[in-house]
This record gives C-alpha cells, sequence and structure tokens, in this order.
C-alpha cells in the first residue's frame, strides 16, 4: 500500500479553513476535476470533470479535531483511506495535510496528487476571497 | 510570405535507426533524403532522456532545472513559456498533431486540457501565456492528440471509436490490472511489451497521425505561415505495429546491436563498474522509473528477445519514414516546398539491447542520450547541406524555430540556434546539459551530465541508491559503446575535474517553486 501526503500553509486561521473541509457536499467548489459531490448521511458520491463516478464512505468528520477522513469504493481502488487535517501553524496560519492511502499504488500517486493540487486551489480561494468567487460564477 | 516549419518527432528513437545514420535495419529514405539535402546532427543531446521534461525543454527552449518538469507526471504550467506561442503572436498558424505529453495521461479527473479537448470537440482553448496575456493553449490553435495504442481520452481514440471500435482492444494493453506499465510478453520470443495488433495500417496511430497534419495544412490559405509540430508516439514501446507490416523485418535475420554483450559473464561485468542502480535494475532490484514495467527483470531478456524488439522498432520506424514522406508530398502540392524547413528529431532514446536493457530510466549513454536529429532548411534559404559533429541540444530547438522565422530570441530561451555547419562561427563552448531527477515510491535518483568535446561526464547527488561520489565517465572516442567508466581512473583524473567544473558552473537557474509530481506517468 503506498501512502502519498501533501501538506500546505494557508494564511488563514483554522476556522476559516475548516468549513470547506468538514462540509463533504463543498467538495467540488475547491478541488479541480471534481464536478459534483453529492451527500446521502455517510455515503458520498463524487463525479469526475471525466465523467467518472466515484462513490465515497465518510469515515470521519470531527469539527473539535478538524478531521475528514474518507474511503473511495469505487472503481480503481483497493482499500483506500483519505484523510484531511487542518492544524494550527500560528500567527493566523493552518498547516493542511491530505492523505491517500490505497492499492494499486500507481492510483495512491494518481489520486494523491489531484489532492495536492487541490490543497492549492483550497489555498487560493482562501487567500484571494475574490478569485473564489469568480471560480463559483465560472 | 515567410519559411514554414514542419516540426516531425517521434518518440524513443534511437540514432542508428536511420540509415544515414548508420542504421542496417529500417530503410529510411525520406529520412536520409532530408539529411542529404539538410544538416545531420551526428552528437544531438536531450535535457532529458524521458517523454514530459524532454517535451517541455523543445516547447520551452529551457533545461528541465528552469522549466520545472522535473519527472513525467509533473505537468508543465499552462502559462510556460512557448515557441509556438512566440510564433503564433508574430502571425504563424500553429499546429500540434499527434502526442503532446506536457500533461499525465493517468488523469482520471479530466484535470488536465490534453486529456479534455477530444471530449470538448474544440481544436484549442484559451489559456494564459508566460508573458501575462492569454491565447490558445501553449500557443497552438489547432491540436489533435494521439498517444501509444487507444487507451487515454485523446482525438485518435475518439477516431477509432467512430471508425472502428472494435480496433482499441486491437493494441497492446499499456497498464496492467494494477495500473503498473505491463510486462507481458508476445511476439515469437515472449519479449515485453511486444505484441501482434491486427489493426489495418491504415487505421494505425503513424498513419492518422499524418492523414491529420494534412488535413490541417490542406485546411490553410495558400499566403499562411505555419508551423506544424507533427508528432508521432512511435517507435516508444509497447512493439504492436500492424501485424500486416511484420514481414518487412524478419527477427531471425535481425543482428544483435553492437551495444549487447552476449556473454551473460562480461555483460554483468560492464554493469557491476556502473554506479549500483544500473546492476540492481538488471537484477529486478529496483525500478526507479515507471515506464520500465515493474515485474521485468532485464537478466531475464533474451537474445531472440533483443532481435524481435529491434525488428519491431525497425518496421515502426519504416512506417514513420514513410509517413513523413507522405507529408512532404502534400507540402509540395500545396506549391510550399520550396519555403519549408522540416526539422526531425526525436525526444529521447531507447536501451533496446544494450547492456541487456531495454525501455529507459536513470541511463545517460548513447542509447538514450544520442538521438537522430536533421534539419531540411528551407531551399529557398540556400543553405549547404552538412554534416555537424558539435555536441546540440534540443534546448537549440526553440531557438532555431526563432531563427527560421526571423524572430529574435526570447530572453526565457536558454540555448542557441542550431549550427549549419562545424565551422559555422564560435558558438561557445560545445557541451550539452542533460538531467535526471525522479522520486518514485521512495527511489529518488539525481544524476547531471554534460556532453563535452569527446566526453560524457555524469555526476551523482545524492538519494535513496547513491551517496553522491559516484560518477560515470566516457570516452567516446576510444570507447563508443560506453563500456568502461573511466570515474575512477587516475589517468582521466584531470579531464574529469575540468568537465565537473564546467557542469557545475553551466547549471541553469532553477524553477522559483518547485513543482509537485501529480501522477506517475
Amino acid at each position: 500500500m503506498a501512502v502519498v501526503r501533501r501538506e500546505i500553509l494557508i494564511a488563514r486561521e483554522p476556522d476559516d479553513v475548516w468549513p470547506s473541509i468538514g462540509d463533504p457536499a463543498a467538495l467540488s467548489t475547491w478541488f479541480p476535476g471534481i464536478v459534483s459531490a453529492e451527500v446521502n448521511g455517510a455515503s458520498r458520491l463524487i463525479t469526475t470533470e471525466s465523467g467518472l463516478k466515484m462513490p465515497e464512505e465518510i469515515v470521519t468528520n470531527d469539527p473539535q479535531r478538524r478531521i475528514f477522513s474518507y474511503r473511495l469504493t469505487g472503481p480503481m481502488v483497493r482499500d483506500h483511506l483519505g484523510t484531511i487535517e487542518v492544524h494550527a501553524a500560528g500567527q493566523g496560519a493552518s498547516l493542511v495535510s491530505y492523505e491517500t492511502r490505497c492499492e494499486p499504488d500507481t492510483i495512491a500517486l494518481v489520486i494523491g496528487g489531484a489532492c495536492g493540487n487541490a490543497l492549492h486551489e483550497l489555498r487560493r480561494q482562501l487567500e484571494q476571497p475574490a478569485a473564489a468567487a469568480g471560480r463559483q460564477e465560472a | 510570405m515567410g519559411r514554414k516549419i514542419l516540426f516531425v518527432t517521434t518518440d524513443q528513437q534511437r540514432y542508428d535507426t536511420l540509415r544515414c545514420n548508420g542504421g542496417t535495419i529500417a530503410r529510411t529514405p525520406v529520412a536520409d533524403s532530408l539529411a542529404a539535402s539538410g544538416i545531420r546532427y551526428t552528437r544531438a543531446v536531450p535535457q532529458s532522456v524521458v517523454c514530459m521534461p524532454s517535451r517541455s525543454t523543445i516547447l520551452t527552449g529551457q533545461h528541465p532545472t528552469t522549466h520545472g518538469v522535473w519527472m513525467n507526471g509533473v505537468p508543465l504550467p499552462v502559462d510556460a513559456p512557448s515557441v509556438a506561442a512566440l510564433l503564433q503572436r508574430h502571425g504563424y498558424r500553429t499546429a500540434l498533431v499527434g502526442k503532446a505529453h506536457f500533461e499525465p495521461y493517468l488523469d482520471p479527473f479530466g484535470r488536465f486540457t490534453e486529456n479534455s479537448l477530444a471530449r470538448l470537440g474544440v481544436e484549442t482553448v484559451t489559456r494564459p501565456w508566460a508573458d501575462g496575456s492569454t491565447g490558445p493553449h501553449r500557443g497552438f490553435e489547432h491540436l489533435e492528440f494521439a498517444t501509444h495504442g487507444a487507451a487515454a481520452p485523446l482525438h485518435y481514440t475518439l477516431w477509432l471509436w467512430q471508425n472502428n471500435p472494435a480496433a482499441i482492444g486491437m493494441y497492446y494493453p499499456v497498464l496492467d490490472p494494477n495500473f503498473n506499465v505491463n510486462a507481458a510478453g508476445g511476439g515469437a520470443t515472449g519479449a515485453p511489451q511486444v505484441h501482434d495488433n491486427p489493426i489495418p495500417r491504415e487505421q494505425y496511430h503513424t498513419d492518422w497521425v499524418a492523414d491529420r497534419t494534412i488535413a490541417w495544412l490542406n485546411s490553410l490559405p495558400d499566403g499562411d505561415d505555419w508551423f506544424c509540430w507533427m508528432s508521432f508516439p512511435d517507435p516508444h514501446h509497447p512493439w504492436d505495429p500492424p501485424a500486416s507490416e511484420l514481414s518487412r523485418v524478419d527477427w531471425r535475420d535481425v543482428p544483435l546491436p553492437d551495444g549487447y554483450p552476449q556473454d551473460r559473464a562480461e555483460r554483468e561485468a560492464i554493469l557491476d563498474a556502473k554506479p549500483r542502480h544500473w546492476r540492481m535494475w538488471y537484477d529486478g532490484a529496483l525500478v526507479s522509473n515507471y515506464e520500465a514495467p515493474k515485474t521485468w527483470v532485464p537478466a531475464t531478456l533474451t537474445a531472440d528477445q533483443v532481435r524481435e524488439v529491434n525488428a519491431r522498432n525497425a518496421v515502426e520506424v519504416e512506417l514513420i519514414d514513410e509517413a513523413v514522406g507522405r507529408v512532404l508530398r502534400a507540402v509540395e502540392a500545396r506549391g510550399w516546398a520550396a519555403d519549408t524547413d522540416v526539422v526531425f528529431t526525436t525526444d529521447h532514446g531507447e536501451l533496446q539491447g544494450d547492456f541487456g536493457l531495454l525501455f529507459k530510466g536513470p541511463y545517460h549513454v548513447d542509447a538514450l542520450m544520442r538521438l537522430p536529429l536533421i534539419w531540411r532548411p528551407a531551399p529557398s534559404a540556400g543553405v549547404a547541406p552538412s554534416v555537424v559533429t558539435s555536441p546540440v541540444g534540443l534546448v537549440d530547438l526553440a531557438p532555431t524555430f526563432c531563427s527560421i522565422a526571423g524572430l529574435d530570441l526570447a530572453d526565457w530561451m536558454q540555448g542557441r540556434a542550431l549550427p549549419v555547419s562545424d565551422d559555422a562561427g564560435s558558438r561557445g563552448r560545445d557541451s550539452v546539459l542533460t538531467e535526471w531527477d525522479s522520486d518514485l515510491f521512495g527511489v529518488d535518483v539525481h544524476l547531471r551530465t554534460i556532453t563535452a568535446d569527446r566526453w560524457v561526464c555524469t555526476a551523482y547527488r545524492p538519494g535513496s541508491v547513491h551517496d553522491g561520489t559516484e560518477g560515470e565517465l566516457y570516452d567516446l572516442t576510444d570507447d563508443p559503446l560506453q563500456r568502461f567508466n573511466r570515474w575512477a581512473d587516475p589517468a582521466c583524473a584531470a579531464i574529469r575535474s575540468e568537465l565537473l567544473a564546467a557542469l557545475w558552473d553551466a547549471q541553469p537557474p532553477a524553477r522559483a517553486e518547485a513543482l509537485e509530481l501529480q501522477a506517475p506517468v
């Protein structure tokens, strides 16, 4: 099993960052390549830009510890666990980590790469709210 | 009206696969004719020996350290400098037909433009450019993509779906069920990535790339100047040309390459004298490049498998040569022949049996680093045919295109226009840099190489396999097959020091923010 971990510093307080992470339906607003996220209880169905549908099971959504984790149960992956954590980094900033564990290893890299890219988009939106509004309008 | 540019690239083609470069297997009359009437370079060197970094160098005119695409799977930023954008801004019509690969293929999220254009049904999209303006994606107003086989969501795949969907399954499956590069063998010898492909020749991607290039050229008004990058996916593995063409080369008649030591003990002794990742890969103990099948052990490669791989490779090279000939006839039919420059090259080489290895990786030897490069200047330019022996690089192509178009070189370009002869004025020290960086599942390898005069010198930076003291030094005159590593030879200490000083002194500036690996390829 491969583990791909990406981290990013965001110049916003954890309380400002967490709502984007903790709202499972908001994923498509900050994860490039995901066009929709339909939530039904502990299940989430994401649809990618290429039209692929990926069912997920939400494992943890803990606003106190600011941890969100989920399992992809659909095509391509075996034994997947994705975990996003938001930590205070001091001086009004947050350290956000996005870890992907799964088999096969190759897909861990593909998903982990997309997650890393998503963290950059999340930072861009949170640090430049005007840009985020523009993306939603587009 | 100015000069038009037909830029032809293949993928993973060795220098010695062309007859004009001493090849003996494939017949390449079109390339040979271009060489006879143009400039043939005998020491053209890539700045990276894998696709994405090397192709990014061609487009940007920068070394990988500067453009930032440090290994396959790292996408070139959409606003990276582009010679195509420069040409388009100055009135050139621009197209890229065939294999691009500036962005990863493994893309289930559909994040990358290259993987979305066929689905969107548009020729290009508007994107930011390096100069802060916007324009067609990477400067190309027309993009039509193909790659190896028909697995990716590209234009060629869509075309096959519409014209012969059964043909999609005729290709070799590039990936195995675990999404690793497939190690399955085929053909008569069971060689990895060899496959009998029943696809009709006219539907094979080589002919499709030529067809679509001709279609685009024929869509242009007579008076337009154009830059067309025709990019063939072959002869990169898998080696699965149309089965109807296999009789061109009987693998049983193919001589073993000079670079393949037939005696196992000799072969392994040569590997043992090189930095240890050579022998580790050979033994199946280490894979540092995703494109080398993870479960394939090079030590199992047989002489007959080498013959069969080389035979299939030669068939693919012949099909490309014929396709180029067809496009040149179309150019002539439009009345453009006198004003069209043709540049033919590839992105990197292929081991193809040398040292008992196939595919590619962090191995900076001629198999991967000596490339076919031919520039046939527009006949109207009156440039005399010549052979250039000084080292040149793919980094020199973007400046060459500017030179052909009569444009000043952009300040972001790091190469120089290709010389038209060995005595065409001083270009400064004739040396070329090549680099390798990879970090894949805990294995990281880092090489820096300089090719200068008669030497190739590679220094290893610390990684998971090397401690930073290793290196390779080859005398290309006395040891053209690079069998004898002179790195530790006291007799070569002075030249080693001189080359290392030049290597480190010439390192290009690094991109301010490192780019992240986003996929394996």
